[in-house]
């Protein structure tokens, strides 16, 4: 195994630690995308290069766009109620 | 339950669950010597038995259609429960209640943006056989152009766009198609889905057969499904704003 | 060090398991939700891999060429576009919850208790 894969599996198991342990919900969004591409850097060392971009446009564009949607909405609903 | 007697529960049992993990993943083969016959036979038939230069999309639309296949239906039926769940809050009519971009340099360069997006999706799509890429990942690219015109110019253009009317259908004729397109496999005379028509020669752009149709119709599944996935979650945003809320 | 890819996935899956536990909010749940995921892909695509092995694309490489597995890889590709759309029904299904509720805490929610 060459040094490169054990450096990005580290990188990857801190990115999940720290995706779990964040507690606010706009910030883990941040975290999860910075993981997203933490778990591309993994995939293209493991020689997956459909499966790196794969999940590059997916962390990139899809999941960010979905999670803060649905923080904003819930935001906004919470806003209005406190109101 | 309180919480701390979960979590004691829980770290009782997560600690049984990580022994057996590490006992099973202790018996796999070591890291890099990867036994198993069928990765070695695919690299070696997908050139000269169904001329296309990437194996692992001839694996995902040829060989194993089928699987991915079950995993369109999957999206589409994620994507209809959304819909589902999402919709009965929503007004006909939604206005333009989001302030629109007002710099005309971000939606100049956001329409640019969008289009040049709009080109590398349906190059990613279209390259599927020969490079890295496929339905898959141009799809998610191609939703991703139409959301820059909500992101760098205003609802109502987006609106336009992305309307329900325009994103639903892309996504039941992708989905549709692909099933179609195995139906008519078996039309002539073939097994549900596989290849019917000309090969063509490996590394050029018309290789791959009906694979490519197959390939181009989970592009449109996969575009339309996020884009009447995040069209739902938009409407929820806006119709929030407008403060049209059903009460109870 | 030749096990370390799946004791990855383990952890992965191990503390992804630990959030969504000790979730206190819908939306933090589902992500926790989305890294077990992503212990399957890379285990998945450890198994795959094979010493000095290349990617799996003979568009600029030999067919004798040693490359790595393009099964596991195949369904680890489309698995990761699927996952984003039933993490969305999650996610409605969370935002569903708040109407219903007012908030998103799990524990707030009386109606799942008992």
């Amino acid at each position: 195994m060459i040094p490169l894969q054990s450096v990005a599996l580290l990188f990857v198991a801190a990115g999940g630690l720290a995706v779990v342990l964040a507690r606010d919900i706009v910030r883990q969004a941040i975290l999860f995308s910075i993981y997203g591409f933490a778990l591309v850097v993994l995939f293209l060392v493991f020689q997956a290069p459909d499966v790196a971009l794969s999940a590059l446009v997916v962390s990139g564009i899809a999941y960010p766009l979905v999670l803060v949607a649905a923080i904003a909405r819930v935001r906004e609903q919470q806003r209005r109620e406190r109101k | 339950m309180t919480r701390t007697m979960r979590l004691a529960l829980f770290g009782v049992s997560v600690a049984g669950f990580a022994a057996l993990l590490v006992w099973g993943v202790a018996d796999l083969p070591p890291f890099g010597h990867y036994p198993g016959p069928y990765g070695d036979v695919i690299v070696k038939l997908s050139v000269p038995q169904r001329h296309m230069a990437n194996a692992v999309t001839a694996v995902v639309f040829d060989y194993r259609g089928f699987d991915t296949m079950g995993e369109e239906l999957l999206l589409f039926a994620a994507a209809a429960s959304v819909a589902l769940l999402l919709r009965e809050r929503r007004e006909h009519e939604v206005e333009d209640i989001v302030e629109p971009v007002r710099s005309d340099a971000i939606s100049a360069v956001g329409v640019l943006a969008a289009i040049v997006t709009l080109v590398v999706g349906l190059d990613v799509v279209a390259h599927g056989f020969i490079t890295p890429g496929g339905g898959f990942q141009g799809g998610v690219i191609l939703a991703a152009s139409v959301i820059f015109l909500f992101l760098c110019v205003d609802y109502r253009r987006y609106a336009k766009v992305g309307a329900s009317t325009h994103t639903e259908p892309i996504e039941a004729f992708g989905a549709g198609g692909y099933v179609a397109l195995g139906i008519a496999a078996l039309a002539t005379g073939l097994g549900f889905l596989q290849n019917f028509a000309e090969l063509g020669v490996p590394g050029r752009l018309s290789s791959g057969g009906s694979a490519i149709l197959v390939n181009w119709c989970s592009a449109l599944a996969v575009s339309g499904g996020f884009l009447v996935i995040f069209g739902e979650y938009l409407q929820e945003n806006m119709a929030e704003r407008h403060g049209r809320r059903k009460l109870g | 060090m030749s096990v370390l890819p799946y004791l990855l996935a383990s952890w992965l899956l191990v503390i992804g398991l630990y959030g969504i536990v000790s979730s206190r909010n819908l939306i933090h749940l589902t992500v926790c939700v989305s890294v077990c995921q992503s212990a399957t892909y890379v285990l998945l695509l450890a198994i795959g891999y094979k010493e000095h092995g290349t990617a799996p694309v003979f568009a600029d490489v030999p067919t004798s060429r040693r490359t790595v597995d393009p099964v596991v890889q195949s369904l680890t590709l489309t698995d990761i576009v699927v996952a984003v759309a039933v993490s969305a029904l999650l996610l409605s299904l969370a935002l569903k919850a708040h109407d219903h509720h007012g908030s998103l805490d799990p524990a707030e929610m009386a109606d799942l208790q008992g």
